[in-house]
């Protein structure tokens, strides 16, 4: 035996020797070992401390169960990965790990002080004392919480790694490959069903791996497995949620056991959905609670006959045995055979099956039966123990360096609980077992319940004659939280286990109470006096162990975030270095810099160009929606506030859209091309709620309308042309339209060609200006747009951008809903009282425009608001008082809903949204932002051109 | 920036569109609120009260909830169902128009 490592046994490939580090000690293994066997195996015990106590750890488990030994590995900038457990890291030639949640070093620890305060740190520690002065939070609890109590450190670079997703449909799901995973895959293998059968290691096996005589079946069974064209086996993948009609989410880990990772994905991430799910995810052995079950050297002996027969390695010397289990004598056994020394088997227990006591005889094993261990000798690692007889007496000392604790299992429920799968109470097994299926669901193997364990005794904690309040038997490992904190809560009155968990947070820690819960809950039980199922059960949520950010995220990052929508001229755009914004999904050009502008130079220059000669916009992001059929004015004409039905064929209107509790959800101008064809715009974030909100009232309201609604935004690419020399900058291109003013007035529409294509041609303004709206197909985009462009040269023709498209609209008072509007705005509100039909016995929102609260005074309403000094833009958002001298908390009547430089005027502008505002006019109000507080008076909204003389041109 | 809608909330659940006659998972169906809520023929000759039931006043219940969804990413028909909110099942899917279930 060198260092902990048996001679032979073992799954390990002896072989295959790996180097690797641990908090800077460069260590041996082989392919097989986990980093938690490979660091056994060279006698490391100590493997991180505690959360709250800085308590010395070592390993507790050998799976994904494992409290204790939480560990960091780093392999290269952004690819640090915290909290780890070291019982399923793989290692790998050059893997760099180390310890958490110590400093300045794992052995000498300045955090230990918690342990020797630990009178000071009661349950609901955090709760009681953290609690005043508020203001204390911020820069001394928090931060010293933090520091002292802690998991790994977060990565703080960007994770270059990326991940993969992948849906998979099957008929049979099962997730475990132990024995009864791997029986119920070859029994279903013979059918047509598609089966996945998924496992967490990073080999089948589950349990049998840990058995030798089972692995010559399981090697046979896998064969068969990987022959049979309708199985496949996913390893190191974790099914970590049960969500609804058996959809399961499962992580597979792809790179992260190679020294080389490649430049594949990192982790997959399925969604799986089953016909039937069956879940066969074992026990997990549960630990005895005791004084000193935390040191390291003591762990679950099923975890020790793990690195005993699969990876070869002792966890001692000698090893002792504190069962109130039979499985413990038996892995107690196997350590003997593998000649490790059993110094003593101890069972609290006062009568075991005589074949165990005839084993252990056999074995010369020394066996003291009803007796507990009340003390562990050791700080860093187990010396010695001291067991007493469970009446108190004949204390007796025994040498060891591990003890193994056996304490019954609890079979693992968390998917069945996800799947919201009812448990009932098993007092054989004192735990939780399957009950009945909420999906198409089965339990098998250990996990059902179902499993010949071996027989045991249910125990709460241990016998021990020593002060209880003086000693710390853990319950919770991870999190720190012994019996004494569990009878404390019980004590000041907590009495559900959900608070009690709370409290003492008892398996709130990452690894969810997968070995505490139990013990907790029992202890609870004990203490209030009741039975465990009259204390309640705790709830399992995914994911059954921490997944890691990228693996949810997978490709829903960076440019994959959400989808960027563009222009057929967005890629003119930026070529000539437009500065972008992004309008609900759209990216739309914001302004055109030349050489040498800032924002404002550039946003003037163009607002300056829109009125003296032409300025060419991409609108193409509008929402456009066909209304098609013989009903479409009658529906149009309840849908909007205004009438549509006398509206003629080659006219516009600007249509104003309510939602039925009377405020203002969209509004664009729409054309009539036809008797039964109409050429609707909506805002450019509005087009698919209005086109939902239609479909809604013309399927579900009024199916008797015969109607048909088509989406055309992406259909049409719209290029404005606005500015006093727009028309003589058209008039060459065009062809089949008459532009003359006469024939072509403003808010009408025609059809023609232009350039040679065919196109919808609108005479408006969003600007005030003379204006037309080309729409092109899509395609003739930016072909038009340049050829508008070279003839437009002569004009002066410039590119403008969002930003001054709303400083131009915003001199006219044009609202843009959702910026001057917020869902509260109701037409009146906005001044917007001539869009309303009032003759029209109906519309959508029409009967809540005479409720009492919308028709009641003081509302807030949209004005113009003009500051006193010409130069000072407000802030949007900015609040509004009438009165500045008044006490803080000021009353506000308002806020700024715009607010810009007119380069037109010479001067700022703004709108607002102010309590009874139409009737302010003039009125001097006050916008208090930090250092200063401005001053404005009330306007009309409309600043420039009020009579719209520009228009008519 | 918009939040894209979250992961699982959306994909977990299997509806059944009585227009596709398909079982499809939920990211493709779009909820619409409470069913058999019929807008009034005549609104102006509703009161302020009975105006407010019909625009505010929903069920709610714990249980058999009558709901109205939309096959958005799918056929675009709106339909109603029965689904119980306790336990997130839907009990049965019907078209737009059928009496209630
Ligand atoms: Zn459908």
């Amino acid at each position: 035996m060198s260092g902990f490592r048996l001679d032979r046994g073992g799954r390990i490939d002896r072989s295959r020797p790996i180097s690797f580090s641990f908090d800077g000690v460069t260590y041996q293994g082989f392919a097989g070992d986990t980093l938690a066997s490979a660091l056994l195996a060279n006698g490391v015990k100590l493997f991180g401390r505690s959360f709250k106590y800085h308590r010395p750890r070592g390993l507790l488990g050998a799976g994904s169960e494992e409290p204790n030994a939480l560990v960091s590995v780093s392999r290269g900038p952004g690819r640090h990965t915290p909290n780890l457990r070291a019982t399923a890291v793989e290692i790998y030639d050059g893997l760099t790990a180390t310890s958490q949640n110590r400093w300045p070093s794992l052995k000498t620890d300045i955090g230990a002080i918690n342990d020797r305060l630990g009178m000071f740190l009661p349950a609901g520690f955090y709760n009681k004392t953290f609690m005043w002065p508020r203001s204390f939070w911020d820069k001394l609890y928090e931060p010293l919480i933090r520091r002292a109590a802690g998991l790994g450190e977060a990565p703080s670079e960007e994770d270059p790694d990326h991940y993969g997703a992948v849906y998979a449909h099957c008929d049979l799901l099962i997730v475990g490959a132990g024995p009864a995973g791997i029986d119920a895959a070859l029994e279903a293998s013979g059918t047509s069903k598609r089966i996945v059968l998924i496992d967490e290691q990073d080999e089948p096996g589950g349990g049998a791996l840990d058995d030798p005589a089972l692995w010559p079946w399981l090697k046979e069974s896998l064969k068969d497995l990987a022959a049979a064209p309708n199985v496949t086996v996913l390893n190191r993948t974790t099914a970590f949620g049960y969500y609804h009609d058996n959809f399961i989410g499962a992580v597979e880990r792809l790179t992260d056991h190679l020294t080389d990772v490649g430049s594949g994905s990192r982790e997959q991430l399925w969604r799986i959905r089953a016909g039937e799910v069956i879940l066969a995810q074992g026990a997990i052995e549960r630990p005895l609670v005791f004084a000193g079950n935390d040191v390291p050297g003591v762990m679950l002996a099923s975890a020790a006959k793990t690195y005993l027969l699969r990876h070869g390695v002792a966890v001692g010397r000698a090893v002792a045995l504190m069962a109130a289990h039979d499985s413990g004598w038996r892995d107690a056994f196997a350590h003997a055979r593998a000649g490790v020394a059993v110094t003593a088997i101890i069972d609290v227990r006062e009568t075991v099956a005589p074949a165990l006591t005839g084993e252990a005889a056999e074995l010369g094993i020394p066996v003291r039966l009803g007796h507990s261990v009340i003390r562990v000798h050791g700080r860093h690692a187990v010396k010695a123990i001291t067991a007493a007889r469970n009446d108190g007496t004949g204390h007796a000392r025994i040498a060891c360096d591990a003890l193994l604790m056996a304490g019954g299992w609890t079979p693992s429920v968390h998917l069945w609980s996800h799947s919201k799968g009812s448990l009932a109470w098993s007092d054989e097994l004192g735990a939780y077992v399957p009950d009945r299926p909420n999906e198409k669901v089965r339990c098998v193997g250990a996990g059902s319940g179902k499993w010949n364990c071996g027989s045991g005794l249910v125990i709460d904690a241990l016998p021990t004659p020593r002060d209880p309040s003086r000693i710390k038997a853990f319950v919770d490992f991870q999190n720190d939280v012994t019996a004494k904190d569990i009878h404390l809560a019980v004590r000041e009155g907590f009495k559900s286990i959900e608070h009690i968990k709370r409290y003492t947070t008892t398996g709130m820690a990452t690894d969810q109470g997968k070995t505490s819960n139990l013990n907790g809950l029992q202890i609870a039980a004990q203490a209030l006096g009741r039975h465990v199922t009259e204390v309640g059960l705790t709830t399992f949520r995914p994911p059954y162990t921490p997944q890691t950010f990228g693996a949810l995220a997978g490709h829903a990052q960076g440019a994959l975030f959400q989808p960027t929508r563009k222009t057929c001229i967005d890629g003119w755009a930026e070529e000539q270095g437009a500065v972008f914004e992004l309008v609900a999904q759209w990216r739309r050009a914001r302004y055109f810099p030349l050489a040498g502008e800032d924002m404002l130079a550039a946003v003037n220059r163009e607002c300056r160009a829109v009125r003296s000669s032409v300025g060419i916009f991409d609108a193409s992001t509008l929402g456009k929606i066909e209304v098609v059929g013989p009903d479409a004015a009658e529906f149009l004409n309840r849908m909007y506030t205004n009438p549509w039905k006398a509206l003629e064929p080659g006219r516009c209107r600007y249509g104003l859209l309510l939602k039925e509790d009377g405020f203002i959800t969209d509004d664009g101008v729409s054309a009539r091309l036809a008797p039964d064809r109409f050429h609707l715009t909506t805002t450019t974030g509005g087009a698919a709620r209005v086109l939902n909100m239609m479909e809604d009232y013309l399927q579900t309201e009024w199916p008797d309308l015969d109607v048909w609604l088509t989406s055309t935004t992406e259909q049409w690419a719209v290029i404005a042309l606005q500015g006093p020399l727009a028309r003589k900058l058209l008039e060459p291109l065009v062809e089949g339209i008459d532009l003359s003013p006469e024939v072509f007035p403003h808010m009408a529409i025609r059809e023609g060609t232009i350039c040679g294509v065919p196109t919808r041609l609108f005479r408006v303004s969003f600007t005030g200006e003379l204006g037309f709206e080309i729409n092109v197909p899509a395609a003739y985009g930016r072909a038009l747009w340049e050829r508008l462009m070279i003839a437009g040269a002569a004009h002066g023709i410039t590119p403008y951008g969002t930003e001054a498209m709303h400083v131009l609209r915003a001199e006219k008072g044009f609202i843009i809903v959702g910026q001057d509007t917020d869902g509260t705005v109701t037409p009146y509100d906005a001044g917007l009282d001539w869009a309303v039909g009032k003759k029209k016995p109906d519309f959508v929102g029409k009967r809540s425009l005479a409720r009492p609260d919308i028709a009641a005074l003081g509302r807030k309403q949209l004005v113009g608001l003009l500051t006193d000094d010409p130069a000072v833009v407000l802030e949007e958002g900015s609040q509004i008082v009438a009165d500045p001298t008044q006490s803080i908390p000021m009353k506000m009547i308002g806020h700024v809903t715009s607010a810009y430089w007119s380069e037109a005027l010479g001067r700022s502008i703004a709108l607002a949204l102010v309590a009874g505002g139409q009737g302010r006019m003039g009125e001097v109000l006050h916008i208090p932002t930090p250092g200063q507080t401005f001053t404005a008076t009330v306007s009309p909204m409309v600043f420039y051109d009020p009579q719209g003389e520009r228009l008519n041109v | 920036m918009r939040r894209p809608p979250p992961l699982w909330r959306t994909e977990m659940l299997l509806i059944h569109c009585p227009y596709c006659e398909e079982q499809r998972a939920e990211i493709e169906f779009a909820y619409a609120g409470e069913a058999h809520i019929a807008r009034p023929p005549d609104p102006a000759a509703l009161s302020d009260e009975d105006w407010t039931q019909y625009l505010f006043i929903r069920s709610n219940p714990r249980g058999r909830h009558h709901e109205r969804w939309r096959h958005t990413h799918g056929c675009g028909r709106f339909f109603n169902a029965v689904r119980d909110t306790a336990t997130d099942k839907f009990e049965v899917t019907y078209k737009a128009g059928e009496l209630r279930r």
